[in-house]
């Protein structure tokens, strides 16, 4: 029986382990070095600030894993030996398989700042970071502020996990507005106002120089770039952006760039061996994506593809339109198609922006400003339907068609305020003014 | 048992005061509970209740109104009193206690019989009685009190609590109307007009309600002329008419999330412990077993009840105990056979389990019918069964555990395992009903804040994941899984019947051709 070895438990070895049993009766084992079940990273802020216990991330029961015969076996795996076709773990055990998957994912960013290894600072991306955190931050006593580096995703989570247990936190940003290397202007503009108003101390265009230990080893404080200012501090979040966790690859015969090089059908150059997830890079982008794209849906999309492919099915991982979301605080974000910000964004590509006076809600509808075409939206507070959007974009829809249709594509709770006739009017008086 | 919480999570100075001034309410009730003798029974009731709603009010207020608008969930698997811990306990323990004095003891409360004057807690309540209806309070007038109390403060935090999301809001006040109304106010004032009809809340539907068809109360209904007869017959219309209709357009919450008192409370008192409910398969299966049977049991329970009394003396009324058994029979058989016929599909292999609950209600119902005699049935004493079932499963499993053991296994153990209207109106929903919680595309991020909100066990999550609409007989439409998602992956919806249930292995936003290859295989 074919021995399928996947290396990593995260959403998209675990996706591709389903899918491979659900399609053969191959023999599947999925090694991890962090934890012993599958667990959804993206639930971890949520333990650490007490909606769910660690065991409610696990979205199967312990039981599953039997069931379905995919095999669990906890170890770090430290070489691989692509001729015999071994792995070597780091305790002197050896695995033999027949096909090995590559899905280790991601690990945070350091830039070697000086001080980026002391007791204190950490990133916030495997469960360990999290044990660390609750180590460092578990209250406002131990941690009397906490300065976290980098405004992304995770940063502004991890902002959000330690507001709720009041801790005070400075919020380095070294853009010139949240996250505007995705969000247009506007969108940007209303996010860091949230930020502010829930008391996070929003640093933009902000560098870190160096973060300080005290006699302990432990951090005292970070020192700004810009204006060489102190900020005395317990904890120091890294949330620079995350890339591929592939070190111990790099000695092997797999070929490496920043991920685990892989073709369009997420094969590496080694015969049997692939890479999904985070830690594949794509030879060339498809599409407007990144060569590696570290989201959650593209590495589930990725195992549901793979199991094509790795049970007899040849196909190319063919994405199709882009969507994602996130919450920032307590606005939710959603997106479908593309919306650029300033940064990259293509010169025939234009943007309806509509906000509500509250500030909590806006859209941008990009369409090109050539054949009016609707290219993707971006929702904040405001839900919508992912089929309805994915449908449009099939269909060619233009951006007239896409703002008087807003309301089919609506998913806000019942007896919700609807704004649709609000956008509609401003569009109007956009295109009348413009 | 954790009694430290993280620092940060202690209440503030307002909100000390605030508790400080309910559990002064408390303490009074606790006073007269002991036989204390207040020289103003009016006065000291008074202070009591509004101590309580006040306290809850302030420390509400003080919580959200100080917070931008959002999801308040941070530390409720810290707290101890939510997290089954130290005071988790303690409150679950005092609540059972509470429960087993009331249906069990009621002396102790102080429940003057047979025309004695009452004493302690419940004399307490007797000017507030006397003012609705000009009787003295009962044991039930009292827990009718608190309970309204209980779900107008709690209704009220709940509002503040989802201050963003008027489903949650309009949901609430709902709840706080009909309780207020349909079972506290009304009632009382029907007492007033009518001294003879029996207490009457509109919106108990047998066979939750499952006195309603009792031989006293019937005859109480029928010997008071057009009215007692018009509210009999909207008893039957409720469950046999008006139940099937509001369901079928919008699934079972009209009634559980937005009607019922038992889910009333839980949905409000209850709300700090919805999370504990388990999410296991195992518990599933249990639930899917005892529902069932309590459902079983309820029917052959009513069904014997009417029996008995429709065959004490020749009757010449054309509804005898042959008649009747036979329309039971009849019906009972009409609905299984439709659902065999049209749902079969859609059953899988539950069919099975749907077919040996039928069987096993017909064949009980024709041992009685054969073996029965003018006062005993399955061999025992006929009054035996209705009471077993008033105690086992009126008191004990609705009450006691239900309610008693909120803070052990959250919010809606009863709703969950024992109500036979719920199991009822979840079977319709499961079949036949517009009703669903629509999954958007391929947004979820398996994070589990669904499953770990759902007062009633289900693993909204499992279902997210794939892609798959959640269709599930027990689902209340409480809404709070739609709520605290962070992706905006479920709606609450009504909408047409075709393709409301519809399990995906590929979800929106993969390569269409792989879709298509995989989905419809």
């Amino acid at each position: 029986m074919e021995h399928v070895v996947i290396i990593g438990n995260g959403i998209s070895g675990v996706t591709l382990a389903r899918h491979v049993r659900k399609l053969s009766d191959k023999k599947i084992t999925i090694i991890s070095a962090e934890a012993e079940y599958f667990f959804s990273r993206t639930a971890l802020m949520y333990v650490y600030m007490g909606h769910m216990k660690f065991e409610h991330t696990q979205p199967y029961e312990d039981w599953f894993w039997d069931k379905n015969r995919i095999d669990l076996k906890q170890g770090f795996v430290e070489s691989i030996d692509t001729k015999s076709k071994v792995l070597h773990f780091s305790h002197g055990e050896t695995l033999n398989y027949d096909k090995l998957v590559i899905a280790t994912g991601s690990k945070p960013n350091k830039f070697g700042w000086p001080g980026q290894d002391l007791e204190g600072v950490m990133g916030m991306y495997h469960k360990q970071d999290l044990e660390n955190l609750e180590k460092y931050a578990p209250n406002n006593k131990e941690c009397k502020r906490a300065v976290i580096v980098g405004g992304g995703l995770i940063g502004i989570e991890l902002a959000e996990m330690l507001n709720s247990r009041s801790i005070p936190v400075t919020f380095l940003v070294r853009e010139s507005s949240f996250w505007n290397g995705v969000l247009p202007e506007g969108e940007s503009g209303m996010i860091n106002r949230h930020i502010r108003n829930h008391h996070i101390d929003l640093r933009l265009s902000t560098n870190l120089k160096e973060i300080k230990s005290d006699e302990n080893g432990k951090v005292k404080s970070v020192i700004i770039e810009e204006t060489g200012e102190e900020i005395e501090c317990d904890v120091v979040g890294l949330t620079a952006g995350v890339s591929p966790n592939i070190d111990f690859i790099k000695d092997s015969e797999i070929e490496t760039g920043r991920g685990v090089k892989v073709n369009r059908y997420l094969e590496t150059n080694i015969p049997d061996v692939y890479a999904i997830g985070d830690c594949a890079e794509q030879h060339e982008a498809i599409g407007n994506r990144r060569p590696i794209e570290a989201v959650w849906y593209t590495g589930r999309m990725m195992g549901e593809a793979l199991a094509q492919t790795i049970c007899g099915n040849r196909i190319k991982y063919n994405p199709g339109y882009w969507f994602n979301s996130a919450k920032f605080l307590d606005i939710e974000y959603q997106t479908y198609g593309w919306v650029h910000g300033k940064k990259g964004r293509p010169e025939n590509e234009a943007h309806f922006h509509w906000k509500h006076e509250d500030d909590t809600k806006c859209i941008t509808v990009a369409y090109d400003k050539n054949t009016n075409k609707f290219l993707g939206i971006n929702t904040f507070g405001i839900r919508m339907r992912h089929e309805t959007f994915d449908t449009w974009l099939t269909e060619n829809r233009d951006v007239d068609y896409v703002i008087n249709h807003l309301a089919e594509a609506n998913f806000d709770p019942e007896f919700y305020s609807r704004f649709e006739k609000q956008i509609i009017q401003s569009y109007n008086n956009q295109l009348q003014t413009a | 048992m954790s009694l430290a919480t993280p620092d940060a999570l202690n209440i503030t100075t307002k909100q000390k005061i605030a508790l400080g001034l309910g559990l002064i309410g408390l303490f009074i009730l606790t006073l007269a509970l002991f036989n204390t003798s207040f020289p103003n029974k009016g006065l000291f009731l008074t202070i009591a209740l509004s101590l309580i709603v006040i306290g809850t009010i302030f420390y509400s207020r003080e919580a959200y109104l100080n917070k931008l608008e959002g999801i308040k969930n941070d530390g409720v698997w810290f707290k101890s009193i939510s997290s089954r811990g130290f005071w988790g306990w303690s409150v679950g323990i005092i609540l059972t206690a509470f429960y087993i004095v009331l249906y069990f003891y009621p002396q102790y409360l102080g429940l003057g019989k047979d025309g004695v004057e009452n004493t302690g807690l419940i004399s307490l309540f007797d000017p507030l009685s006397q003012l609705l209806s000009g009787r003295n309070a009962s044991q039930w007038f009292v827990y009718g009190t608190l309970y309204t109390i209980a779900i107008l403060a709690f209704g009220y935090k709940f509002i503040l609590k989802y201050r963003h999301n008027r489903y949650q809001q309009i949901r609430t006040v709902s709840v706080m109307f009909f309780q207020l109304g349909f079972a506290f106010l009304i009632p009382e004032f029907m007492y007033v007009m009518n001294n003879d009809l029996p207490y009457y809340d509109l919106k108990s539907i047998w066979p939750l309600n499952y006195y309603i068809f009792d031989e006293w109360s019937v005859k109480a209904f029928l010997s008071n002329g057009n009215i007692g007869l018009s509210l009999i017959l909207f008893g039957v219309l409720s469950i046999f008419v008006i139940t099937p209709i509001l369901t079928y357009k919008y699934g079972k919450r009209w009634y559980c999330s937005w009607v019922c008192g038992c889910g009333g409370l839980a949905e409000t008192a209850g709300d700090s412990f919805r999370h504990l409910s388990s999410k296991k398969l195992s518990a599933w299966k249990l639930e899917r077993w005892l529902i069932h049977l309590v459902l079983v049991f309820s029917v052959v329970m009513t069904t014997a009840m009417i029996y008995t009394y429709l065959g004490y003396k020749s009757n010449d009324f054309w509804l005898t105990r042959g008649v009747f058994i036979s329309l039971v029979i009849g019906f009972l058989t009409i609905i299984f056979a439709g659902v065999m016929i049209f749902k079969r599909n859609e059953l899988g292999k539950d069919a099975k389990y749907g077919a040996i609950g039928f069987f096993l209600v017909i064949t009980l119902l024709l041992i009685m019918h054969f073996t029965g005699t003018t006062d005993q049935l399955f061999y025992i004493k006929s009054g035996n069964l209705r009471s077993a079932y008033g105690i086992y499963i009126g008191s004990i499993f609705s009450g006691v555990i239900g309610t008693g053991f909120y803070p052990i296994l959250g919010s809606r153990a009863w709703c969950r395992f024992g109500c036979p209207m719920a199991a009822i109106l979840g079977f319709q929903q499961r079949l036949f009903s517009k009703f669903r919680i629509t999954t958007n595309g391929g947004q979820c991020i398996s994070c589990g804040n669904c499953s770990n909100s759902c007062e009633m066990g289900i693993d909204v999550r499992h279902y997210a994941q794939k892609g798959e609409n959640i269709v599930r007989s027990s689902c209340v439409g409480c809404g709070i899984c739609a709520a605290v998602c962070p992706r905006g992956v479920l709606k609450l919806e009504n909408d047409s019947m075709k393709g409301r249930i519809n399990p995906n292995e590929i979800l929106i936003g993969n390569d269409v051709d792989l879709m298509k290859l995989v989905n419809e295989n």
